[in-house]
């Protein structure tokens, strides 16, 4: 894999001006992403996941969005500092977006082929013929059956997960450097979910796209991830590869999602949740948002927020549990049993960089 | 389509039929006859009743209503009492004049209405759109009387810019200008209200289409402002607009009772007003039939529309 960074997000804060005041929905991110791989930025609603990425495409609605601070820079360009008209070129052209729910995500009175190749025209300045012939042939490529035929279709007579194929064609149609998908496939059911994300891993394969893929779903993460990016409240609280993530998890949070994951191969009576809800935005609370729900709570993290603390080169963590001063804690045994086998895969070098989504517990 | 439209004819036959005995019974359950109004008060009963008989108004309420029926179905619409004129010719002398009217006054409104209620939702929260709410708002309440006594008094009898009533000037020629000039003012008046209307349900609509997914799509896509906005933005905008173009449509012909009273246009609001005032039975009638018909093409032609700009909608 080419390990050129494509974008750059840097200590991005996003808040929104409410009746009730001012909401801190992301409170300074920083993340990097690489041509070619896919970064799963996972987190409950409103862990500020979904801002920070429309943060990128600016499609936050201006009236009431303030960006505190930060920059997100694309190929040298801070994306934050530039005009309605300059990000237009890049929307849909450079950075592409798909989004959760494909029942309501495409105009109902306008026929799907001409949706698909409306951004074809918008960027590549092409004929209308042209871009109906790419968009005949992006409607095969997405699996879209008869697309002679089903061109002239209206979203109405579409399933959620045709729906969700034409989503896609219409984000690849002007072949994207960035693709971001937004929970993509909450909306649908599992063997359609399934559908849907194999042909994202395949046409990533093909074209070579870098992926920020949004979901709460781990299993999801699972199949698609080269690295994984944990939000709780605004921040992210760790990062890593998908390996590091799932199997050497540093964070408490990290470790309640990995705990709370139904799994197949270990007989469980009850489902472990996360006790307690994420706090309130219009007021953070002091030292780390996490601590009033984390049982593994220090002192310190009452009036202190921890930074990021290295665990290796591609892996960081936001608890104080990794300070040399730290007392020894004992993770949950799930969370026991995933590191045995980091251990085990790591003395045996034989970590891959794929494994299957049945490891993680779930299976597609 | 076409099977579609022939049943909604087929289905509005019945409808008209019970409208001609809803009105038929409403208006001889009103008080008053006829004969009182034009019979001279020193007319014997004798006389009075030979006139009531001579206009078949000695008949059980059932076979008058029969009679008129059968007649109107014949193309007799019946006779004016006052003057003894049928009411047919009278009744089309009145339809040009008030659909010149209300016509001018929806397509005006409307031409003004649907771009200001899109720049008021554009402009969202900004002043822009609160002075255009406001200003709506101020459109909608306004009463016709004050609205059309005001401009009047302002721009016929002060300013002397426009006639203050009629639809030309006695012993002028005719023409579209003069008809234009004396449209103005009542115009104006019928105005205020169609176009706060229409703003104000066009500029609720935009919001909520600029709430819709699909919108989102479209700026995902990288398209211009105002190509998300002709084609993502008014078609969808269109679908409940339609609904309001449905119901004010019969106005068309149902005239503009106050307005054309104040600047005493010809049409069928004026008709209307003499014809109950002097107990016309057969003009009543035939204006309310006339009323009905054009409710019920109106609403095909809103239902035939949804069509046409609404794909999910289909008549089999």
């Amino acid at each position: 894999m080419e390990e050129t960074t494509i974008l750059e997000v840097k200590d991005l804060a996003v808040s929104f001006q409410t009746f009730e005041g001012v909401v801190q929905a992301v409170r300074g991110v920083d993340f990097s992403l690489k041509k070619g791989e896919t970064l799963a930025i996972v987190g409950e609603s409103g862990s500020g996941k979904s801002v920070s990425t429309k943060a990128i495409n600016q499609l936050l609605p201006k009236k009431n969005t303030l960006i505190e601070r930060g920059e997100i820079l694309f190929e040298g360009k801070d994306l934050l500092k530039l005009s309605e008209k300059e990000i237009q070129k890049i929307r849909g052209n450079d950075i592409a977006m798909i989004f959760q729910d494909p029942m309501t995500s495409l105009n109902p009175t306008m026929q799907v082929g001409k949706q698909i190749a409306e951004p074809i025209i918008a960027h590549k300045g092409v004929s209308k013929g042209e871009a109906k012939q790419k968009a005949l042939e992006l409607m095969d490529l997405v699996g879209i059956q008869h697309p002679e035929r089903t061109y002239k279709s209206y979203p109405h007579q579409f399933s959620g997960g045709m729906r969700q194929r034409v989503m896609i064609a219409i984000a690849l149609a002007c072949e994207p450097k960035i693709l971001i998908a937004d929970e993509p496939t909450t909306a649908l059911d599992v063997t359609i979910q399934a559908q849907i994300l194999d042909l994202m891993n395949n046409l990533k394969k093909d074209l070579d796209t870098s992926i920020i893929f949004i979901t709460h779903d781990l299993g999801v993460v699972a199949q698609m991830a080269d690295r994984v990016a944990v939000m709780y409240a605004g921040k992210i609280v760790e990062i890593g590869t998908a390996d590091e993530i799932f199997y050497n998890p540093m964070h408490p949070y990290t470790w309640g999602l990995l705990a709370s994951m139904p799994t197949l191969d270990v007989e469980q009576t009850s489902l472990y949740t996360i006790p307690g809800s994420p706090p309130n935005l219009l007021h953070p609370p002091e030292g780390d948002a996490f601590a009033a729900r984390n049982e593994y709570a220090l002192g310190i993290d009452f009036y202190e927020d921890p930074e990021l603390f290295k665990v290796s080169e591609t892996h960081f963590a936001k608890t104080w549990l990794l300070h040399p001063d730290a007392p020894e804690v004992i993770p949950p045994a799930e969370v026991i049993r995933r590191k045995e086998k980091f251990r085990y895969l790591n003395s045996e070098k034989r970590m891959s960089k794929t494994v299957g989504g049945e490891a993680y517990g779930r299976r597609y | 389509m076409k099977k579609y439209i022939l049943k909604r004819l087929l289905t509005a036959l019945p409808v008209l039929l019970m409208i001609s005995i809803g009105a038929f019974i409403m208006m001889n359950l009103a008080p008053g006859d006829p004969t009182d109004l034009y019979i001279t008060p020193d007319a014997t009963p004798v006389q009075v009743e030979a006139t009531r008989t001579a206009l078949g108004l000695d008949q059980p309420y059932p076979v008058q209503y029969v009679r008129w029926l059968g007649r109107a179905l014949r193309g007799d619409l019946g006779i004016n009492y006052s003057t003894r004129y049928p009411v047919l010719p009278i009744l089309v002398s009145r339809i040009g004049p008030t659909i010149v009217l209300m016509g001018a006054t929806l397509l005006f409104s409307y031409l003004v209405a649907i771009p200001l209620g899109i720049l008021s939702a554009r402009k969202h929260g900004t002043w822009v759109d609160t002075l255009l709410t406001g200003g709506a708002f101020v459109g909608v309440s306004i009463p016709n009387f004050f609205l059309g006594l005001g401009l009047i008094y302002i721009f016929s009898v002060r300013l002397g810019w426009f006639p203050t009533g009629g639809m030309s000037q006695l012993g002028e020629e005719s023409s579209i200008l003069t008809v234009l000039h004396h449209l103005i003012l009542p115009v104006s008046v019928l105005s205020a209200f169609y176009i706060a209307n229409m703003t104000r349900y066009m500029r609720a609509t935009m919001i909520k289409v600029y709430g819709e997914n699909y919108i989102r799509t479209a700026t995902a896509k990288g398209l211009a402002a105002q190509v998300i906005l002709t084609k993502h933005g008014i078609r969808n905008a269109l679908i409940p607009v339609i609904t309001i173009i449905g119901t004010d449509l019969p106005r068309l012909v149902g005239g503009a009772i106050v307005t054309e009273q104040i600047f005493q246009w010809p049409g069928l609001g004026r008709l209307t007003i003499m014809a109950i005032q002097q107990r016309e039975y057969p003009m009543l009638m035939a204006i309310t039939m006339l009323s009905a018909v054009v409710v019920l093409f109106a609403n095909l032609f809103v239902d035939i529309m949804y069509a046409v700009v609404d794909p999910r909608i289909k008549y089999n």
